[in-house]
C-alpha cells in the first residue's frame, strides 16, 4: 500500500515576510555552496570566503569600489524591474548599456576639446536616449510584429558589442593612439566629478539614487505603475480593464533602456573615461540577477546591487590572493540566482508533513 | 585551375568544421525547445563540456573517455536546469541565464590548472583520400568522427521528430502540455529527458571545440557560440534540416572573416560577425508577423511553466 508522507499544496496567498526572506536564504545557501566548491578545489573554505566577501570591503577604498560597481548594477536593475513586473522579458540590457555608451561616447568625442558645465549633461542625456532607442527595437517588434522580445533583445546585445568594436578599432580610434582599440580620453568636463580625492566613486551614484526614487514614485504612486503591476499579475485582467497594452510595453522598454543607457554613459564618463572594447563586465546580464534578488522592489534592488557588486570585487581579490580566475565571481552570481529561484517554490507551494496515521498502517 | 578548385574544397571543408559545434548544440537545443522548454544555458553547458572533455583527455589520456565525459558533464549540469524548471517550476529564462553565468564561472575555476597544456591529436578519418582526391577530398574526407556524426544528426533528428512515436510525443508536449497530460503522457518526464539530451549535445559541442577545433583550453573559449546556436534554432524555425543549412551559413561567415584579406573584401569584419544575429531577428520578424505561421513553426508552449494539480 502506498502511504503519502509529504503532501504539496498550492498556496492561495503569498506570505510577504517569506517573499522578502527567501533572498536572504538564497544568499546563505550560496555562501555555503561556495564554501563547498572552494573546499573541493583544495582551499580552506572559511579563509577563501573571507578573501571573497570580507577582505574587499575592509577599507575605505574597497567600500568606494563597491559603490562604483553597485551604481550601474542598481540603475540597470531598476529599469529592468519595470519590464519584469509587467511580464516583458528584456534580457538585452547589456546591449542597451553598450549602445548608450556608444551614443554618449560619440557626443563626448565631439566635445573633446570643449570645456563647459553643459558638456556632461548633454553626454548623459544622449546616453540615456541611446539606450532608450535601442530598447525600443525589441519593444516595437514585439508590439507590431509579435516577435519574441527575449530573443530579439538578446541578439541585439551582440550587435551592439560588435558595433562598439568596429567604432573603437576603426573610425573612432584615437588618432594618436598607436592603433590601440580605444578612443581618445574624454575632456575633463566630459567626466563625472569624483566625490572624494583618491577614490573612484563618482557623481553617477546620485543619478542612480534619483532614478531609484523616481521609479518608486512611478511604480507605487501613479496610474502607469498600477497598470504595470496589473499587467504583470494577469494580462487578461489588464485587457479587460482596457489598458493600452502596446503603449505600456513600449514605455517599460523605454524606461529600462534609458536606465541601461545611463549606466553605460556613467561607466564611460566615470571610471573609464574613454570608449574601448570592454566598457562593461556583463553588468547588463548580472543586473538581471540583481533585479530578481531585490524582488523587483526599489529598496530591495539597492541591497541586492551591493551584494552582487561584492561578487565582482571578491573575484578580483580572490584572483590576487587565491590565484583563482576572475570568472569565479560568476559562479557565485549563478548560484545566487539558482538558489533564489529554487527557494521561490516555498512561496507558491506549502509542504505538509502528514506523518503516518494508525489506520493507514 | 585544379589548384583553385582544391582551394575552394579546403575552404568548404573549413566551413564544415566551424559549423560542427553549432549543429550539435542547436540540434540538442531544438529537441529541448520542441518539448516546450527554453534553455538559455547553451553557452554554459557548452563551456562545461569543453573543459570537462579537455580535462579528462589530460588526466586519462583517452580521447574516447574525454568525449563521453564531456557529454555526461553537459548532461549533469543540465540536471540543475531540469530540477529547477521542472520540479521547482522556476522561470525558464532566468534559470537558463543563471546556468550560462554559472557554467562560464565554473569552467574557468576547473580549467585553472589546464591553461597552456597542449592538446592531443584527434584521429581524422580517410586522410589519404583527402590528399589524393581533388576538390571533393578536403570536403568529404579527413574529418573527425564527430563531424560526420554532426552532419548526420539533423537528418536523424528530423526523422526522430516526424516519424517516431517518441518524436510525436515530444512535439505534443511542446505544443499543448495540458492535452498531452490529459492523454496520460508524463509531461515532466518528457521535458526532463529533452533537457538532459540537450545538455549532452551541448557538452559534445564544447568538446569538439577543446579537443578538435582548437585543441587546448582557453577561458571562455566558446566565445558566444552558444548564443549563436540559440539564434540558429529560431533562424531555422525549429526545423532540424534548416539548422544544418543555417549552421553552414553561420559557419561560412566565420571562415569568411578569416579569409577576408585573401579574398579582398572591404566589409568590416564586425558587420560580418553581426550578420547571424541580424538575420535571426529578420527571420523572427518574418515568421512572427503571421500568427498562423508562428503556430506552424514555434512550439506553442515554449518557455511556459507547466504545473499539474495532484
Amino acid at each position: 500500500m502506498e502511504v503519502q508522507l509529504i503532501k504539496i499544496e498550492k498556496r492561495n496567498d503569498v506570505s510577504r515576510s517569506i517573499y522578502f526572506l527567501t533572498p536572504v536564504l538564497a544568499i546563505f545557501l550560496t555562501l555555503f555552496g561556495g564554501g563547498i566548491i572552494f573546499f573541493i578545489l583544495g582551499f580552506n573554505p572559511i579563509e577563501a570566503l573571507k578573501f571573497f566577501f570580507i577582505t574587499p570591503i575592509s577599507d575605505l577604498y574597497g567600500l568606494s569600489e563597491l559603490l562604483v560597481k553597485a551604481t550601474p548594477l542598481c540603475l540597470i536593475a531598476i529599469g529592468l524591474s519595470f519590464c519584469f513586473k509587467s511580464n516583458n522579458w528584456n534580457i538585452g540590457a547589456e546591449g542597451q548599456l553598450i549602445f548608450g555608451g556608444i551614443v554618449g561616447g560619440g557626443v563626448a568625442l565631439l566635445f573633446y576639446n570643449h570645456d563647459g558645465f553643459y558638456v556632461l549633461p548633454i553626454i548623459i542625456l544622449s546616453g540615456a536616449i541611446g539606450g532608450m532607442l535601442f530598447a525600443m527595437i525589441p519593444a516595437i517588434l514585439k508590439t507590431y510584429f509579435n516577435t519574441n522580445e527575449i530573443l530579439v533583445s538578446l541578439m541585439l546585445v551582440y550587435v551592439a558589442k560588435l558595433l562598439l568594436d568596429y567604432l573603437v578599432v576603426g573610425p573612432w580610434s584615437n588618432p594618436e593612439g598607436f592603433n590601440f582599440p580605444e578612443t581618445r580620453q574624454f575632456s575633463e568636463s566630459a567626466k563625472m566629478p569624483i566625490l572624494f580625492d583618491g577614490l573612484r566613486i563618482h557623481a553617477g551614484i546620485f543619478i542612480t539614487l534619483i532614478t531609484v526614487f523616481l521609479s518608486w514614485l512611478i511604480l507605487y504612486k501613479t496610474y502607469l505603475g498600477f497598470q504595470i503591476k496589473v499587467s504583470g499579475l494577469s494580462l487578461k485582467t489588464a485587457k479587460y480593464a482596457g489598458f493600452k497594452g502596446k503603449t505600456m510595453i513600449i514605455i517599460v522598454f523605454m524606461i529600462s533602456g534609458a536606465c541601461a543607457g545611463l549606466a553605460g554613459v556613467g561607466e564611460i564618463t566615470g571610471p573609464i573615461g574613454q570608449l574601448h572594447r570592454n566598457i562593461s563586465p556583463d553588468y547588463g546580464f548580472t543586473a538581471i540577477i540583481v533585479a530578481f534578488l531585490g524582488r523587483l522592489n526599489p529598496v530591495g534592488i539597492i541591497f541586492a546591487s551591493l551584494i552582487v557588486a561584492l561578487t565582482y570585487l571578491g573575484a578580483e581579490t580572490a584572483q590576487i590572493f587565491l590565484q583563482v580566475p576572475k570568472y569565479t565571481g560568476q559562479v557565485f552570481q549563478g548560484m545566487i540566482l539558482f538558489f533564489l529561484l529554487g527557494s521561490d517554490y516555498l512561496l507558491f507551494f506549502k509542504i505538509k508533513f502528514l506523518g503516518l496515521k494508525k489506520n493507514e498502517l | 585551375m585544379s589548384f583553385d578548385l582544391n582551394f575552394i574544397g579546403i575552404l568548404i571543408g573549413a566551413i564544415m568544421a566551424s559549423s560542427v559545434p553549432l549543429i550539435l548544440a542547436a540540434s540538442g537545443e531544438l529537441i529541448t525547445e520542441r518539448s516546450g522548454v527554453l534553455n538559455l544555458g547553451v553557452e554554459g553547458m557548452m563551456i562545461i563540456g569543453a573543459i570537462s572533455g579537455f580535462a579528462l583527455m589530460v588526466i586519462t589520456d583517452n580521447l574516447f573517455l574525454a568525449v563521453i565525459g564531456s557529454m555526461l558533464s553537459g548532461l549533469i549540469i543540465s540536471i540543475i536546469f531540469g530540477l529547477l524548471t521542472q520540479s521547482l517550476l522556476t522561470n525558464h529564462v532566468a534559470t537558463g541565464l543563471a546556468l550560462t553565468i554559472f557554467g562560464i564561472g565554473m569552467s574557468a575555476m576547473i580549467g585553472k590548472n589546464f591553461v597552456g597544456i597542449p592538446g592531443k591529436e584527434f584521429p581524422l578519418l580517410f586522410i589519404n583520400l583527402k590528399e589524393n582526391v581533388p576538390f571533393l577530398g578536403p570536403i568529404l574526407f579527413g574529418h573527425s568522427i564527430i563531424l560526420y556524426f554532426a552532419f548526420l544528426l539533423p537528418f536523424l533528428t528530423n526523422y526522430f521528430l516526424k516519424k517516431t512515436k517518441i518524436g510525436l510525443i515530444i512535439r505534443a508536449v511542446g505544443d499543448s502540455p495540458t492535452s498531452a497530460s490529459n492523454q496520460g503522457i508524463n509531461v515532466t518526464l518528457v521535458r526532463y529527458s529533452c533537457i538532459l539530451y540537450g545538455g549532452a549535445m551541448c557538452g559534445l559541442a564544447g568538446a569538439y571545440l577543446s579537443l578538435i577545433y582548437t585543441p587546448q583550453w582557453i577561458e571562455n573559449m566558446t566565445g558566444g557560440r552558444g548564443w549563436i546556436a540559440l539564434a540558429l534554432v529560431v533562424f531555422a524555425t525549429w526545423s532540424p534540416i534548416k539548422v544544418l543549412i543555417g549552421a553552414l551559413i553561420f559557419g561560412g561567415i566565420t571562415i569568411l572573416q578569416l579569409h577576408m584579406q585573401a579574398v579582398g573584401l572591404r566589409i568590416p569584419v564586425q558587420l560580418l560577425s553581426a550578420l547571424p544575429y541580424i538575420m535571426t531577428i529578420i527571420v523572427l520578424v518574418v515568421i512572427s508577423r503571421d500568427s498562423r505561421k508562428i503556430k506552424l513553426n514555434t512550439p506553442t508552449s515554449l518557455g511556459q511553466i507547466f504545473y499539474k494539480e495532484k
